[in-house]
Order: C-alpha cells, then structure tokens, then sequence
C-alpha cells in the first residue's frame, strides 16, 4: 500500500505528459496538409496551385453549423492546393476584428458584413485591393450596385459571399388557404389584408426586436424597407451616406409608413402583448406564433427560415412560407433590400489571394449552395443547386435583373449610428418615443 | 466534442503551467539566492576584517547605495508589471481620450464636453449615481442584518450558505435567472416570468417590469444586491464573531438591551471591515457592466458608465469617448482609493 499514491502520481504524470505529447502530434500533423486529391477532381483548382503547405487564416461571425458547412465547402480546394485554411468564427467579431487589426494580428481574409466597417479599414489602409482575378470574377457575377458596397474611393477591396433577402414577409400558407387569404402583392392590399385579419378579431402581426447587444436591429429593416417603398433608390441611396439629414421628412414618412403596422396596437404584437411587447420578443421566437396561427404575417429576413422547429416544413405548400414584402407602387420597379458578407483581405501573400480568388467564383458558389442553408447573389451559381425553397426563392430575387438591389442601411452607417443611435433610437420608437424626437436624435449623434 | 477539438487548448494549458512554474520558481530561486550571495559576501568581508587583512569598509556611505540597489532588485519586477498593465494604459487612455474617434486628430476636451451635455450620456451618468449609492447601502444593510440575525443561531451555518450562495453565480448567469424573473407574456398567456405569475396571482395585469425607468434600473439593481450581499454578509459575520468576548460580557453586565448591543458594541468593533465591505462593494458597483448588458444592453434608459465605455470604444469605434469615459470613471474611482489607503493607514497606526 505504501507505494500506492506514488504510483498514481506515477500514472498522472505519465497521462499528462502522454497527453500533451499526442496533442503536439496533432498539431504537426494538421499542419502538413499537402497536395493529395485524386487528379481529375483536382484539374479545376490548377491555377491556384503553387501554393502548397502554406497557410490562410480566415476570421468571420459565422459560427457553428453554418460554419461547419463552409469549412466543408472549400474542402475540395484545400485538398487539391495544400493550402491550409485556417478558420475562426466568433460572435464578438465586430468588436475584436478592430482589436485585432489594432494588435497588429490581423486575419489574412475577413468576411465582413459591414460595408461601413469595411470602409472604416480601407480608409485606415488596413485592408488590401482585391486581386485582379477577383475583381474580373465579381464584375461578371455581380450587379455594379452591389459590388460599390466594398469600393471605397475607387478601389475594389472584396467580392461578395453569402447573401440573404430581408424583403420578406413570412406567413403560414396552409393557413392562409384554409381561410382564404391571398398573397398580397401591392402594399395597399397588404394593409387589407391586416384590416381584415384584424376584423376577425385577432392580431395579423407579430415582431421582435430583441437581440442581445444588437437589440433593434430588425426595426431598422422595416425603415430600411420603407424608405425604399415610399421613395427612390436615389434617396435611399442619399440617406445611407447623409446626404440628406437623418430627420428630413421623407425618412419620416418611412417610419411612419412602418409606424401604420409596428405601432398599431390592432395589427400588432400577435402571440405576446401589446406594441410595446416587440421590444422584448426575441427576433428569434417572434415569429413562431404563426405556427399556431396565432399570428398570420412576420417580416423578417430569408435566414428565419432557419429559426423554425425542427419538422416544420418550410415551403410554398408546407406550415411556413415567405412572400416579397410588396412594394407601395409596384409600377415603380420592386426594391429589395438584401445584405451580405464580403471576403477582405489584410495580407496580399499569394496563397491569401487563391483563395480570395477561388470564394469569388461561381464554382465556389456551387460548391456551397449544394451543402444547403445558403444563399448568393452570385449570377454564375446554378439555381438547381439550392435546394431550400426559400433560398431557391431568395436566390431569384437576387438573380432578377429587374428588381433595384439595395444594401441594409444600417450596415453601411457609421457603426455608432448604424449598430449604435439608430438601433436605441428604434426601441425607444417602439415604446412610444414620438418619430420626429427620435429621428432628431439619430441626426444628432452622426457626426 | 471530440479530443482533436481540445488538444490545442491542452497544450497551451501545459505549456502555461510549465511557463508559471518556470517565473515563479526563477523568482523564488533568485529571492533565495541573491540575499544569500550578499550576505555571504559581507559575512566575507566582516571576516576578513576581524582577520586584519583589509582595513574595515567605511560602512555609513557604501550601505546607502547598496540598500537601493536591494530596493531596486526587489521592485523591478512589480514596477515592471504595473507599468506595462497600469501606467501604460492609464497615459495611453487619457492621450485617446483627447483625441477623436479612430486616434488622428487632436480634439482638446471636446469629448470630455460631450460627456456632459448629451442628454444620453447624463442619464447614464444619473444611472450610474443610483447604482453607485443604492448597491453598497442596500447590500451591506441586508448583509449586516442579515450576520447579527443568524449569529449562533440554530441553522446558522445552513442560513449562512443559502445567502452565500448567489456569490458563486457569476454575473452573467445571475442576470439570466433574473431576466426570467422578470419576463413578460401578454395577458390571458401563460407567464414564464415568477414576478408576473405572482402579480397575476394576486389579480393584477402582467408588467413589463424592464421597460418602465427608473423602476426598471432598481429591478436590476436588486440582482447586484442578490449578488453582493452574501459577500458582505459573510465577511462582517466573521468581524461579528472576532468580536472580544469581555467586551460582550462587560456590555451584558452593565445590562444593555438588543438595540444598545448592536450600536453600542457590535457596530463600533466591526467597522473596519464594515468600511473594507463598502468600499470593495462600490468599487464594483463603478465597474458594473455585466448585468445591464446581459438584461437590457442599457436599453430602455439603464445604461451605466462602463456599458457605454465599451459600446463607444468597441462597437462604435469612437475611442475617444469611449476613453473619455474610462478617464472619468478612473477619476471617480480615486478617492474611494485614497479613503481606503488612509483607513488602512490610520488602522496600523492605531
């Protein structure tokens, strides 16, 4: 017995230090990834090749499942190159990209949601031009509008990567056929259709702005929205970049065009309470009363669909469905509202801009649309390749050439209007801060 | 997760274990070796004196250089630390603060101006004054009130962990039991929040108890209380049962009632760790960020101080408030500081 607690110790010691010397052989081992593709799936990654054994770190808020699925999506190209990419999600990224970027340990390739941010870094000249190859690729696959997004003062930093549709109205097709709703297609008969939801006695309307840190932000798609119903893409366009004051009355005949439906508290907040419930219903769970048909009409963006419960059938004739969020005067053309990332680059090493020019591609847009749960803007991705109806649907709007593409607005804003006055400028509105006082205080803070 | 996820964190683990057992055992071998190899050499010297080898070293001016060079060696590692984690930031911080937003222009005090005339901002100025008198007043109280009640009572011990309790919950998971707490459904629905089941109880119409300023700011106040006041509790009980049991039994003798015990005798011998309470209390109270972000994101007219600290600097990339704000939250914090020194001081002393 006398030897026995030496010998455990023994036993410890030796697991540790077994442990961590296995652990190192993890490591080396991952890092030595090379060129080992069979021959003929590899033929199309040849004019990225010379590049083997070298490392990309790709830093982004994607994070979980989804970044599973785009680690998965460029699998092909690393192992054909025998470049290593190296990629981190993380949910603080906006915040510690800049701290990084400040530390001196700036990721090679960022995909960046914020076309402010992303102009905050180009004007810094933290951020690399993008590759020829790249820029020749975007142009071809990417309406001139979109791609102004990540050019700053002429120079092209970045094409786009995933997208998604905010102009969406979500709504319960088997129930609207049991009551014999219709779709409504103008923003008039979607007003009619509220009225006469709400005539039968129940809330047509359900939302939520809360959010965590970032709560607001799905009201300042609704006034995104409306400004680009009830005026140009021009004005739009002008608003976005204050041109014209934040609080000039055509922005507050937006608001007040959303007001009509956000703040009535006949039309809303269907499943929780009054109006003043929408700013603490999660974004997440506010749509879900339209399962039990408590609730009728949601807008939120194409990526809800990932917010349902498992089993629920997410298509034209299944429990839950979209619609184009109507436009006021549909003569005047459809504007949609939409948002995406896209791939920066704070390094200009070859190996970094294969791969900036491979995500570019209409061949990685493929790649990643058959793993599902996506959605480009890329007009060289095959539409079969979305199989989701609701990407299916989102990628034609976004491949429609007639419709007016506009970026969220909130993301191309100074981050301390644009994730910062404005989104607590929305959740006072939504508690009964009259529009005019809280438009003048967004107008205030941008300096 | 599977080991291949965890392997790269176990290395560093390692790797970090080895690196503070290498600094550590580094200091301690020179702290050892150092004094050891001086002392020898003058124990030599002394020697070789009493020997009559070397005349006798003229003690009174070589001791003063030697002594700061004892200071020196012994300091250099703290003043190390404290410059490159205190000093550094702090001059950094206050060059930031007067400057604009990404660090390139020179703004004089303007962000210090605007730290006092926007409207938000002096609210959540107002909000960090409520948490700042409310939290160390209400949690010692109830901490205090709380030690003298159970002291030497039956269940002391159970009584003791049940208020203690709250203290191992951090912050974070604190504020989401209480958001709970405090959630809200719309009338005639099932309320998943306790509050609001009660108020529906008793006949009343579900709140929303986070909308409403200020009451919203007191209901998060209460999860700090919550929090805070087992630390006051257990640390003025152990003041309580340190106090000199003569002193106990004179004040018995000469016949006190409950009430005398307590102002007379109880309150006077405890105040030293009463002040440490307050202070460690306030202290933390200034820095509270955690709670509001996690229960509001200072929506609603609750922001505090270093909420907005880290929302400009970080999320807003206007440094130079953000920083403007950090200065002053430093100011306020200086002269709890000072108290604190001086009551240590004045303690030694007496």
């Amino acid at each position: 017995m006398a030897v026995f607690p030496r010998r455990r110790q023994a036993i410890v010691i030796a697991t540790v230090v077994g442990l961590a010397l296995s652990a190192t052989a993890c490591g080396d081992d991952s890092g030595s990834g090379s060129g080992n593709g069979s021959s003929a799936e590899c033929s199309a990654f040849e004019k990225y090749s010379g590049n083997d054994g070298k490392k990309v770190t790709i830093y982004a808020s994607i994070r979980d499942t989804e970044a599973d699925l785009l680690e998965q999506s460029w699998e092909s190209f690393t192992d054909c190159t025998g470049i290593e990419i190296d990629y981190e999600g993380s949910g603080e990224f906006e915040a510690q990209l800049q701290v990084r970027v400040d530390g001196g340990n700036a990721p090679d390739i960022a995909f960046i949601p914020q076309p402010g941010l992303l102009a905050t870094f180009a004007n810094a000249g933290k951020l690399k031009a993008a590759p020829a190859d790249t820029k020749a690729s975007a142009e071809a696959n990417y309406p001139a509008d979109w791609l102004k997004y990540s050019t700053v003062n002429g120079t092209f930093y970045g094409a786009p990567l995933g997208s998604n549709v905010k102009s969406f109205v979500w709504y319960s097709p088997k129930t609207f056929q049991e009551k014999g709703y219709t779709v409504p297609k103008t923003w008039d008969e979607l007003i009619a259709l509220s009225n006469k939801i709400a005539d039968s006695g129940e809330k047509p309307w359900c939302a939520g702005i809360e959010s965590g840190d970032a709560t607001g932000w799905p009201a300042t798609d609704w006034l995104e929205d409306l400004m680009l119903r009830t005026q140009t893409p021009e004005v739009y366009d002008q608003w976005v970049t204050h041109q014209i004051p934040f609080n000039d009355p055509k922005v507050a005949t937006a608001l007040d065009k959303a007001g009509e439906i956000l703040k009535s508290d006949k039309f809303v907040n269907a499943g929780f309470g009054p109006v003043k419930s929408i700013s603490t219903t999660s974004f997440q769970e506010a749509g879900l009363p339209i399962l039990d048909d408590k609730c009728y009409l949601h807008r939120q963006a194409s990526f809800y669909a990932n917010q349902w419960p498992q089993g629920t059938k997410v298509a034209e004739d299944g429990d839950v469905f979209a619609f184009y969020f109507p436009a006021v005067d549909p003569s005047k053309g459809e504007p949609v509202l939409a948002a995406g990332e896209f791939t920066v680059a704070f390094a200009d090493r070859p190996e970094v801009q294969a791969v900036q020019n491979y995500l570019a591609t209409p061949e990685y847009a493929n790649s990643r649309a058959k793993l599902g749960n996506w959605v480009s803007g890329n007009r060289g991705a095959d539409i079969n390749n979305f199989s989701n109806p609701i990407d299916k649907l989102s990628v034609q709007i976004l491949q429609d050439q007639s419709k007016v593409l506009r970026f969220d607005g909130s993301d191309l804003m100074p981050s301390a209007v644009g994730a910062g006055t404005l989104w607590r400028g929305m959740v006072d509105w939504i508690n009964g801060k009259d529009t005019a006082s809280v438009l003048s205080s967004v107008e205030s803070s941008w300096k | 997760m599977d080991f291949a996820d965890i392997s790269p964190k176990l290395t560093v683990l390692v790797y970090g274990l080895v690196a503070f057992a290498v600094v550590v055992g580094g200091l301690l071998l020179l702290l050892d070796v150092v004094p050891t190899y001086f002392a020898r050499r003058r124990e030599r010297q002394l020697i070789a004196v009493a020997a009559g080898d070397v005349p006798a070293p003229p003690s009174g001016r070589l001791r003063k250089p030697r002594e700061f060079g004892y200071a020196f060696f012994f300091l250099l590692p703290v003043v190390v630390l404290l410059l490159i984690g205190l000093v550094v930031p702090v001059v950094r911080t206050l060059v930031l603060s007067l400057k604009n937003g990404d660090g390139s222009e020179w703004v004089g005090l303007s962000n210090y101006g605007w730290l006092f005339s926007n409207g938000d901002i002096l609210n959540v100025l107002w909000n960090s004054l409520l948490w700042v008198v409310l939290v160390p007043l209400v949690a010692t109280t109830v901490g205090l009130l709380y030690a003298v009640m159970v002291d030497r009572a039956r269940f002391e011990a159970v009584a003791k962990s049940l208020i203690f309790l709250p203290m191992a919950i951090s912050f974070v998971g604190a504020s989401i039991i209480w958001r709970f707490v405090y959630a809200y459904r719309g009338e005639g629905q099932d309320q998943i929040g306790l509050l609001n089941q009660i108020v529906v109880w008793l006949g009343g119409t579900p709140q929303q108890w986070l909308l409403e300023s200020p009451l919203n700011t007191l209901l998060l106040i209460v999860v700090m209380v919550w929090i805070q006041a087992g630390f006051a509790m257990v640390i003025l009980s152990a003041a309580i049962k340190a106090i000199p049991g003569d002193i106990v039994e004179a004040a018995r003798l000469d016949g006190v009632t409950a009430w005398q015990m307590f102002w007379r005798i109880t309150l006077p011998s405890i105040r030293p760790a009463l002040i440490v309470v307050i202070v460690a209390i306030t202290v933390a109270t200034m820095k509270i960020f955690d709670i509001v972000r996690t229960m509001t994101n200072g929506n609603y007219d609750t922001n505090v101080i270093a909420l907005e600290m880290y929302n400009q600097a970080f999320r807003y990339q206007e440094t130079g408030q953000g920083s403007a704000l950090a200065v002053f939250l430093f100011i306020l914090v200086i002269p709890i500081v000072i108290f604190q020194i001086r009551n240590l001081r004045r303690q030694r002393e007496g």
